[in-house]
């Protein structure tokens, strides 16, 4: 069952009939088969499926890491499918916020410069970053380790200060790739709470999970089979 | 505002630079060393250049000097019938020369002469060179005491000595010795003044005045003790007649001294039956000089070349290797939203950052090198402006260079394969 989303303008993201076709060797693998869906502002969404589905690619391709074979990407109203590579940097400089499964923060950076590192390509000074990087700490519940490195830090930890860099450029899209998939079912709870009270602040987050159970955090639960809309589940309120 | 935010770019790559302090320090060591070796060779090459070149213009660059020499089958016939010699240039010889060439303007005459010398009760032998007043306008020296000859001396052939202060060293005279008289031969001479000597050689040009102890005018020096010369070798005495031992011949434009130098040798050439003189040009000396440092200076610059481009390959290497383990952190950086161009220059300054600091640390050695070689040889060394600022460039250039490559090559990560999951 395909649930139509209303075309209103607090959509802040829509894919029209996009494709993704990569070429692996002489086959031709339909990552996204057309897919049409609307992403409304402040909400929540898990992106679901087995592996093959096509989530990633929808992750990257949402995330403007990847561009479409043919069709749209609008991003609030404006058509950003046929823009290039610094066009799409500058998209998710400004727009976008990304959490990853393995945290991927840069070792050798202090939590600080970390969390400082989209205000460094945003051009800001440092002091202002000083002060934001130290703000997004507390939010996330590590204000007294800013001076650490990741290494010294616990999954958890590691995790929080990577919502905290995703959430320095105030972006309006959230991205989270199975942000507890390398946590302890406890911690990932925790990281899945401050996601919710983020959403719940107003942020836009999309999700990709296999785990149902993280899934039900989300408000639409959007279900990938082979490179199309399975079917889109929205909570009741 | 720009300003800072580069200086903060290059701080981030010193900083990133200072995570792997072996392996940067390591990295820039072929700089290092093409740097400092640079710097050192060119400071001694432009040192020994620089004395040679200084030598050479102490003979004067527009004199061209003639001297006697004894020719090889006259030395051998004197050795068998004990004869007098006969040979060298001749009074006639001067005059000759003075008057054919337009562009001579002065010319001086040498004659060597070794007498036993006294002062008060201090007798030695002395090699006397009687000349004109014009000697020392041809070979200016400093004069430490007294006065040079005047040509008074020489119309009224007046007894007088100009000590050089290697004679002066030799009798033990002092600035007061100027005013009283040495004994030269049987007669006496009024010492008048004393003259600085400057020694050494200049290629294969003796100084003129090397070895000389006493100037006394010429005209005086012929009448007290003729043209024979009586040596006493080895128990037999030679016997030789030379008017004169050296000419020397000032030109009035560099333009002219080679040319003048080459009708010289005619004009010798058509009066002497042997080719008892020799003519030399510190001129030709001297543009041989440059042209060996001309070529010394490209010899240096293909081995400093080389050694730049080792280090700077050396740096590229282990760049390369740095942006393959650094995969991950390019495709984070990518991901929130860095351009090519910022990888780029993240990489490049890193880059630079090694290079010039390998660069300044080589210059630090380049400089210490010459002043120990200075310190404990006590060669010259020069260190030039350009000397310091050519390897610096360079060794900026270099990582330029050399950066450009693993740079592009850290733009061109595809953060999505960067950031797949392990």
């Amino acid at each position: 069952m395909i649930k139509p989303v209303n075309a209103s303008d607090n959509v802040i993201v829509h894919l029209e009939d996009a494709r993704k076709i990569y070429q692996m060797g002489t086959q031709e693998v339909r990552a996204l088969a057309g897919v049409t869906v609307s992403f409304t502002q402040g909400s929540f969404w898990a992106i679901m499926g087995p592996s093959g589905s096509g989530k990633s690619t929808m992750m990257n391709v949402l995330g403007c890491l990847d561009r479409l074979s043919s069709g749209q990407y609008v991003l609030e109203g404006q058509d950003v499918s046929e823009l290039n590579d610094d066009a799409l940097s500058e998209l998710r400089l400004k727009y976008m916020g990304f959490v990853f499964q393995s945290f991927n923060l840069i070792p050798q950076l202090t939590v600080k410069r970390n969390i400082e590192l989209p205000l460094y390509y945003l051009g800001w000074d440092a002091v202002p970053s000083a002060a934001r990087a130290q703000e997004l700490a507390e939010l996330v519940g590590l204000g007294d380790r800013l001076d650490h490195r990741p290494t010294e830090l616990s999954g958890g930890q590691m995790q929080r200060v990577a919502i905290a860099r995703a959430l320095a450029n105030d972006p309006q899209v959230l991205f989270a790739d199975e942000p507890t998939g390398n946590l302890d079912s406890a911690t990932g709870v925790q990281i899945m709470q401050l996601l919710a009270d983020l959403n719940a602040q107003g942020k836009t987050i999309i999700m990709v999970t296999h785990e149902p159970d993280i899934a039900t955090y989300a408000h639409y639960r959007l279900h990938m089979i082979d490179g199309r809309i399975d079917r889109i589940e929205q909570d009741t309120e | 505002m720009k300003n800072t935010r580069f200086v903060r770019n290059i701080l981030l790559g010193i900083e990133n630079l200072l995570l792997h302090k072996l392996r940067s320090f390591l990295t820039m060591l072929g700089v290092v060393f093409g740097v400092g070796s640079v710097v050192a060779m060119l400071s001694v090459g432009e040192g020994a250049s620089k004395e040679a070149l200084a030598q050479i213009r102490k003979l004067g660059s527009n004199n061209i000097i003639i001297s006697s020499i004894k020719s090889v089958e006259d030395d051998a016939a004197t050795t068998q019938h004990s004869h007098m010699s006969i040979y060298g240039l001749t009074y006639e010889d001067q005059h000759r020369i003075a008057q054919s060439f337009p562009h001579i303007d002065q010319t001086a005459p040498v004659k060597v002469m070794r007498k036993e010398a006294r002062l008060q009760e201090r007798s030695i032998e002395l090699r006397i060179v009687g000349t004109t007043e014009q000697w020392f306008d041809l070979v200016p020296r400093e004069v430490l005491a007294g006065r040079v000859l005047l040509a008074s001396d020489l119309v009224k052939q007046v007894p007088v000595a100009v000590l050089t202060e290697f004679g002066a060293r030799k009798i033990l005279a002092t600035q007061n010795t100027v005013g009283e008289k040495i004994r030269i031969g049987s007669d006496y001479f009024e010492v008048v003044g004393i003259v600085r000597s400057e020694g050494g050689q200049a290629g294969n040009i003796q100084m003129p005045d090397e070895e000389v102890d006493v100037y006394i005018p010429m005209t005086a020096g012929r009448a007290y003790f003729g043209d024979i010369n009586t040596r006493r070798t080895a128990g037999s005495f030679i016997r030789e007649r030379v008017e004169l031992h050296q000419i020397i011949a000032r030109v009035d434009k560099t333009e002219y001294v080679e040319s003048t130098a080459a009708g010289i040798e005619q004009i010798l050439a058509r009066f002497h039956k042997k080719t008892d003189y020799v003519t030399s040009v510190p001129l030709t000396l001297l543009r041989q000089a440059e042209d060996t440092k001309r070529r010394f200076n490209i010899v240096l610059g293909s081995i400093a070349g080389i050694s730049l481009l080792v280090g700077g390959i050396g740096i590229m290497n282990i760049m390369l290797a740095s942006v393959t383990e650094r995969t991950r952190e390019i495709g984070i950086r990518r991901a929130i939203g860095a351009k090519r161009w910022q990888i780029i220059t993240q990489f490049l300054i890193e880059t630079v950052v090694l290079s010039t600091t390998g660069g300044i640390i080589g210059l630090g050695i380049g400089v210490l090198i010459p002043s120990l070689i200075t310190l404990f040889s006590g060669m010259a060394t020069v260190l030039t402006l350009k000397g310091v600022l050519l390897p610096l460039l360079i060794s900026m250039s270099i990582g330029i260079l050399f950066g450009i490559y693993p740079a592009m090559h850290a733009a061109k990560v595809d953060p999505i394969i960067a950031l797949r999951h392990e």
